[in-house]
């Protein structure tokens, strides 16, 4: 029997792991694929927590994790192939136009 | 070449995860959590972006491995084909349309000093998780009563009673998601250029 511990701690690496893809890459699609991974941390949480805790509720949240990935997936790409049609760029350094 | 091994270690997880319910769950559990931290590891730092998507598929085939690993067996089928089966995809159609080449200085060098700080804060957490000692309540479903009737039916009821407003405001999300990213995508017509658009 594999502690929750375990899972919550692999989680925890992956969710930095997410983190500093996000702070570190430059290319757009790079940074999003970053917070996919992200929510598969949360996602990891959620359902080892549901085994622990004899709850079905934290699988019932992980589909809906999934789904707003989806819809999060689908707008970001979107708008990444309207900058570029634009810019002619990906690189999050040159997409500075609402920048404060 | 790295394409190619990262796809046979995405390929060996599906079949891993077939595999899962003869074999011990410790060792799995190594092997799955050990492959998707190096798959994340492998996403954030390889060169070209479709090599990442690729790690980035072998990530997900892992996670699917550890959620069969926690008796959660719909999430794991949802997991393979939403998403290593359509937002992957999806991302690869992107960088494929996009064609873009591999960037002779992908790091923000000048922000090194952030992955100091994220290490620090990384053992802490670690240390912080290890010790802790995770007791609470226990809910009403042990996986031996989900058992008996199935994991997807049990989660089925639970989502059409219990979580039914949520479940309706995602389809809502999710329609306006797709006529948005459609919206945005679409390309510009004559009127949007000359600038008297509407």
């Amino acid at each position: 029997m594999v502690p929750v511990s375990a899972y919550v701690t692999v989680s925890a690496i992956l969710f930095v792991t997410g983190l500093v893809g996000v702070l570190i890459r430059r290319n757009f699609i790079i940074v999003l694929m970053s917070i996919e991974i992200m929510l598969n941390a949360a996602n990891i949480n959620l359902v080892a927590f549901a085994n622990h805790l004899d709850s079905l509720a934290g699988q019932v949240m992980t589909l809906f994790v999934i789904a707003i990935a989806a819809g999060e997936a689908a707008v970001g790409l979107a708008i990444i192939i309207v900058v570029f049609r634009g810019k002619m760029a990906t690189n999050v350094d040159q997409i500075n136009l609402l920048k404060w | 070449m790295i394409l190619v091994f990262i796809a046979l270690v995405a390929l060996i997880g599906i079949v891993a995860g077939l595999t899962v319910f003869v074999s011990s769950a410790a060792g799995l559990f190594a092997y799955f959590a050990l492959v998707s931290i190096a798959a994340g590891v492998l996403t954030v730092s390889l060169r070209n972006p479709v090599h990442c998507g690729i790690a980035l598929l072998a990530l997900l085939g892992h996670v699917a491995g550890l959620f069969v690993l926690l008796h959660a067996e719909f999430v794991a089928v949802v997991q393979i084909i939403i998403y290593a089966g359509a937002i992957l995809i999806l991302y690869l159609f992107v960088l494929m349309l996009l064609n873009l080449k591999t960037e002779e200085r992908y790091f923000h060098r000048r922000h090194a000093w952030f992955v100091v700080g994220v290490g620090a804060l990384t053992v802490e957490l670690l240390l912080v998780l290890l010790t802790s000692q995770y007791g609470g309540a226990k809910g009403p479903a042990p996986v031996e009563v989900v058992e008996e009737v199935g994991n997807s039916m049990a989660i089925g009821i639970l989502m059409f009673s219990d979580y039914l407003l949520p479940f309706e405001i995602v389809g809502v999300f999710l329609l306006g998601a797709i006529v948005g990213a459609i919206v945005l995508a679409k390309p510009p017509t004559r009127a949007d250029l000359s600038g008297d658009a509407r």
